[in-house]
């Protein structure tokens, strides 16, 4: 099949709103948010049986735009584009692919940059802290709008993958499976760090405003700054080394100067700049918050990992990437381990790669072979073993 | 290692010793058939383990659950008597640590069942004696450079192991002539080219 059949084609971002006044959505915080508006896209058909709808959850700064166009010449694709498609691994020939912005975002999705209808502004920083569960629970309500009763499957990578966990914990009755990538039970420290330098390089920044930007612009260079650090985060040092080196931008002599000389120093720069063009600063706070509070032991099983786990009714594939250092290989070993003490359906699999926590989003044989397959074999709700 | 009909063989021994419905840990999984074999035939629970990504990957598109890993740390979280059987096939003789290995599928499965190559059979020590040369026949196929087999035993060696550490055995089966499956055979340790054995802790 050349590359264009394989392509989902012309994709629609949708609009759905619940929680509409009186009604409201009731937060983990105990908090309450409506109306709730949520962005989605689906590609694929539902089948009669209304079995064959795979959820996808995307990662800190994804959006609903997983596969496809918005028009003919639009030069990129979705983010996971190389993933789902006709024939691909997340085949829309045979699945209903649903993708929504989460909560919290500014993608489409009701966030701190959407417009408060008590004010008349956007939230800012008067929006509720959001947490994985509230973002689940938003999902929840859209599938339910579009007609689904059980997932076949929920499939998400890094934050995705947490909240793929949190499906399978919070609506066990819901999913038959879940594919976990590169993600964890909670953060480990040193990642709840990175997360804490990001906000304040936000918070820090005097055009911040105490999240009040929005009619400056909204350009927050913090953001960039944050997304700087996250991007070294999501690669590995020898994926650094293969990629960047040392090597420089020009050749010859130092320049004694502090323009950006080494390429790494300008692959950062324009992937900062890049996201201030699509990225919400104060959806970077709250997004990030989100991940920093999740912690399925804690909630779940009073800080008991396999008691958590023990609600899990799902078929469970666990995917990490040897080079992972922001979301380690052991933490999904550790998910695994605990899901087999308990005698469940789970498989684990390590993909020797280069580069880091980011090789989710890179082209992965081996990540396709595991989906497409493990998808394929989801049938019932999983014999424990 | 082997090839495909003679893991066949060994498999369908395996399969026929296992009651149904009964929980299977396979160490050693590879492409996970003896598991597939046993969901199949035995309406088992199976669970895979491999340090491969390929075999896993064969796993996930038979609809097997494995776990990707090292033998030590994957053994080690597991409870005591969690599985009905832990299966050791044709893996034994790779293992760094195969003594730790054998202490510890007795732990946590009720019973273990373990085959590998037996390199006591008539045709290594002929090789040995009247040839000097490492020996080479269908279930040891390598030369001695190449081998992955680097713990070489014999059924006696593995009796012996047993009796030392406090494992029983309960049921001895022997490949003989072109592979076939038996219950008894006389000395099993010249003719069995490979040995089948259901332990467990005494």
């Amino acid at each position: 099949m050349d590359s264009s059949a394989r392509f989902v084609g012309i994709v629609e971002k949708k609009l759905f709103t619940f929680a509409d006044p009186p009604d409201s959505l009731e937060l983990e915080s105990g908090e309450k948010l409506g109306p709730v508006t949520v962005a989605y896209e689906t590609y694929g058909e539902l089948s009669a049986e209304r079995d064959n709808a795979v959820l996808i959850v995307h990662a800190l700064s994804g959006d609903s735009h997983v596969a496809g166009v918005y028009a003919p010449d639009d030069r990129k694709p979705g983010w996971w584009d190389l993933m789902i498609g006709p024939g691909k691994p997340i085949d829309t020939r045979k699945y209903f692919v649903v993708c929504s912005n989460i909560l919290g975002g500014c993608q489409g999705t009701t966030g701190p940059s959407s417009i408060n209808p008590a004010s008349g502004e956007p939230y800012a920083l008067d929006f509720p802290v959001v947490t994985i569960s509230d973002m689940v629970a938003v999902q929840k309500k859209l599938i339910e709008h579009l007609g689904i009763k059980r997932l076949l499957s929920v499939v998400g990578g890094s934050m995705g993958g947490m909240q793929a966990l949190e499906w399978i914990l919070r609506y066990p009755e819901v999913p038959r499976s879940a594919v976990v990538i590169a993600s964890c039970a909670a953060l480990t420290a040193q990642a709840i760090a990175f997360d804490a330098v990001g906000r304040s390089a936000i918070t820090a920044d005097p055009s911040f405003e105490n999240g009040r930007y929005y009619s400056g612009g909204g350009r927050i260079a913090g953001l960039a700054v944050a997304r700087m650090l996250g991007h070294i985060t999501y690669l590995s040092p020898a994926g650094m080394r293969e990629r960047f080196g040392r090597k420089r931008r020009a050749s010859g002599d130092y320049a004694y100067e502090f323009k950006d000389e080494f390429e790494i120093e300008s692959y950062l720069a324009h992937q900062g700049l890049r996201f201030l063009d699509r990225f919400d600063a104060n959806s970077y706070l709250y997004i990030t918050k989100a991940m920093d509070y999740f912690d399925a032991a804690g909630k779940y099983g009073e800080g008991s990992l396999e008691k958590a786990l023990a609600l899990i009714r799902a078929r469970t594939l666990f995917v990490s990437f040897s080079s992972d250092w922001l979301f380690p290989p052991a933490q999904s070993r550790e998910l695994a381990a605990a899901l087999q003490r308990l005698g469940r359906d789970v498989t684990y699999l390590n993909i020797e790669s280069s580069y880091g926590h980011d090789t989710f989003l890179l082209p992965c044989p081996e990540l396709a072979r595991a989906i497409g397959d493990f998808l394929a074999t989801v049938k019932g709700g999983g014999g424990p073993c | 290692m082997l090839r495909e009909l003679d893991r066949r063989t060994i498999d369908t021994a395996i399969a026929a010793l296992i009651e149904p419905g009964a929980t299977v840990f396979d160490i050693g999984c590879g492409d996970g058939s003896l598991l597939a074999l046993l969901a199949a035939t035995k309406g088992a629970r199976t669970l895979g383990l491999d340090i491969k990504s390929e075999a896993i990957l064969q796993c996930l598109a038979k609809g097997i659950p494995a776990i990707h890993g090292d033998l030590d740390q994957a053994l080690a979280s597991c409870r005591d008597g969690m599985y009905d059987y832990v299966v050791l096939s044709q893996t034994l003789q790779v293992l760094k640590a195969p003594h730790t290995v054998l202490k510890e599928i007795v732990r946590i499965g009720k019973k273990a069942i373990v085959s590998f190559p037996n390199f006591g059979h008539s045709s290594v020590r002929w090789s040995f004696l009247w040839r000097g040369r490492m020996p080479k026949s269908k279930v040891l196929p390598f030369e001695w450079y190449d081998s992955p087999n680097i713990h070489h035993l014999t059924l006696r060696d593995f009796e012996y192991f047993c009796a030392v550490h406090g494992i029983e055995i309960i049921v001895r089966g022997f490949f003989g002539r072109r592979l076939a499956y038996r219950s008894r055979m006389a000395f099993p340790n010249l003719f069995a080219k490979e040995g089948l054995f259901v332990i467990r802790k005494k």
